[in-house]
């Protein structure tokens, strides 16, 4: 299975059997998943089973302490943020990773500056600007101007702006940390129809982290249910239940309580 | 029209004109009040004691901008031109032994960088025990003692000797840093660990080499500070600058519109700050205020301006202050 020849050739990332612990405590146990291009998965899980630890080991942010990890079929080591980006992943996270007092443009750029002037290197605001502008334009993000502070934007704009800067830098697998968590509905609506439109271009794999069972059946084509470090369910939306999915935690929290 | 008048008032709310247009109420003040506020030899006198707060606010400005800052800086600055002397003893060209004396200064600087990212200790105490050590190695090489510095007519023009050289030398470090913090990268790394350092992170900016390189960047700016004054007064002393110069440096780049919470700043605001600070000390100077009441006066203006900075920021981010 881990070498290249049996792979699915539309696979975009696959992790296998990765184990992650700090010091004494084990936030991963052993978890394998795997995304196609095009295909959404989305990630359930209670508080600390492992979901952000997971999120952050495929961005390069933690190195696993066991495991491997592929991507389009190659066996890769993600040593920082920066190697993850070179293999085309990119992360929104939770805290969306903006910095409030920079404006929308600078967020944007932030580590991949666009720079003029040679050997001087000087920030190119100007090209910044214009290209931030036609980027949100272009996956229908509507703001008044890319020179606002990201501070005075509302939650589902931020959101919107950092899902725009993963996307702009060539994202081919997008991993949303809990995209719609803290969301209103009608600016829910917004991520969602953005993510629906990501979708359709057909070339981006999309990971998603997220609490709200009936959502994520909604957008993701597949669903993993992790607890306490592992995954104890995988199914398509298709055909699951968000009943079915409260059950499995249901269980497994009876099975806890009397152990 | 409307506009043009909110455009006056965004003008008007930057921390740099409010320092503008009060300096320039302070410098008529003094004028009407003692005619000689004006004249050629002031101007001089205020240019020189303004010059080195305000290079070292330049510094000071990046590391709270990044949520640090550096108190042994006017230590360094006392150090520098002893460090020139030792390399000056050594048989090492002037030219050289001003670059060794930087070199050294840097390297304070490094030392500073790496153990407060490195042992995790927080830079305010870092730098206090900085302080005390680098005063401890003045005070040993001197033997408390000043020092002469070399004859070189030229060189000490440059370097300080003549009139405006200080405040010239001053224009040159605001005018570069200020390029390095609004047209490099290395600013707006500065800026964005200072705003918020696990966004900073997670899109991959260096965090330690930024810090670490603001603290190289403001002890060597201190020594610089320092071998100019050291030039200017024609010998080293082993008690120049000290708290007091870091001090004004620090209150220069906050009266300025630096947050000492850090995520913003402009050079050019430690530039109008430390101008307005040295209007202030240099009138009631030239007004022939008591010693003791001068620095009443100094503190509660220093206060004043830092409050009204810090509410003028308030009301341009929210809109009413009321």
């Amino acid at each position: 299975m881990s070498d290249g020849s049996s792979r699915d050739p539309t696979e975009a990332i696959r992790a296998e059997r990765i184990v992650k612990r700090f010091g004494s405590v084990t936030a991963l146990a052993g978890v394998s998943m795997q995304v196609r291009r095009g295909e959404t998965l989305g990630i359930l899980g209670d508080n600390g089973a492992g979901k952000s630890t997971l999120i952050k080991i495929l961005t390069g942010y933690h190195q696993p302490t066991e495991g491997q990890l592929f991507v389009d079929g190659k066996t890769v080591q993600l040593g920082s943020v920066d190697e993850a980006r070179g293999h085309g992943i990119e992360c929104v996270y939770q805290d969306l990773a903006l910095v409030n007092g920079l404006s929308i443009y600078h967020n944007m750029f932030l580590k991949r500056e666009l720079l003029w002037g040679g050997p001087l290197r000087l920030l190119d605001h100007r090209e910044m600007r214009r290209r931030a502008a036609d980027a949100l334009a272009e996956i229908g993000v509507n703001i008044p101007s890319v020179e606002m502070a990201v501070g005075a934007l509302s939650g589902g704009q931020r959101q919107a702006i950092a899902v725009a800067r993963a996307v702009y830098s060539n994202a081919r697998i997008l991993l949303l940390d809990e995209p719609l968590a803290a969301m209103g509905a009608r600016e829910a609506g917004q991520i969602i129809d953005l993510i629906e439109r990501l979708k359709q271009r057909g070339d981006i794999a999309i990971v998603m982290i997220a609490h709200n069972y009936a959502q994520t059946l909604e957008i993701c084509d597949r669903i993993m249910l992790m607890q306490h470090g592992e995954v104890t369910f995988e199914s398509a939306s298709a055909t699951t239940s968000p009943a079915e999915l409260l059950e499995i935690v249901r269980r497994e929290y009876r099975a806890a309580r009397v152990s | 029209m409307k506009n043009m008048l909110g455009r006056a008032q965004a003008l008007l709310l930057r921390p740099e004109a409010s320092v503008v247009i009060v300096s320039a109420a302070l410098i008529l003040y003094f004028e009407l009040a003692n005619s000689n506020f004006i004249s050629h030899a002031n101007i001089e006198t205020l240019s020189q004691f303004v010059a080195a707060p305000v290079i070292i606010a330049s510094g000071e400005i990046m590391l709270l901008i990044c949520r640090e800052i550096d108190l042994s800086v006017g230590q360094v600055f006392a150090l520098a031109p002893f460090i020139m002397g030792i390399g000056l003893s050594a048989g090492l060209p002037a030219p050289l032994a001003i670059l060794l004396a930087l070199l050294v200064s840097a390297l304070i600087g490094l030392a500073i960088g790496l153990i407060t990212i490195g042992l995790s200790v927080p830079s305010f105490i870092t730098t206090l025990g900085m302080l005390f050590l680098v005063n401890g190695a003045t005070l040993t090489i001197s033997r408390g003692f000043p020092a002469n510095m070399p004859d070189d007519a030229t060189l000490t023009a440059v370097m300080g000797g003549w009139g405006y050289a200080e405040i010239l030398w001053a224009v040159a470090v605001v005018g570069i840093m200020h390029i390095v913090l609004r047209h490099l990268r290395w600013g707006l790394h500065t800026v964005a660990i200072g705003g918020n350092i696990v966004a900073a992170g997670e899109a991959g900016v260096a965090i330690n080499r930024i810090k670490v390189g603001n603290f190289v960047l403001t002890s060597t700016l201190g020594g610089f500070a320092g071998l100019l004054e050291a030039f200017r007064v024609g010998s080293a002393d082993p008690l120049a600058g000290g708290s007091n110069i870091m001090f004004l440096g620090v209150a220069s780049g906050v009266i300025g519109g630096t947050a000492i919470a850090g995520g913003e700043g402009t050079i050019v605001g430690g530039l109008v700050g430390g101008i307005m600070l040295g209007v202030l000390q240099d009138g009631f100077t030239l007004q022939g205020i008591n010693a003791f009441t001068f620095n009443i006066i100094i503190g509660a203006a220093i206060l004043l301006a830092m409050v009204a900075n810090i509410h003028l920021a308030r009301w341009r981010r929210g809109g009413n202050p009321a």
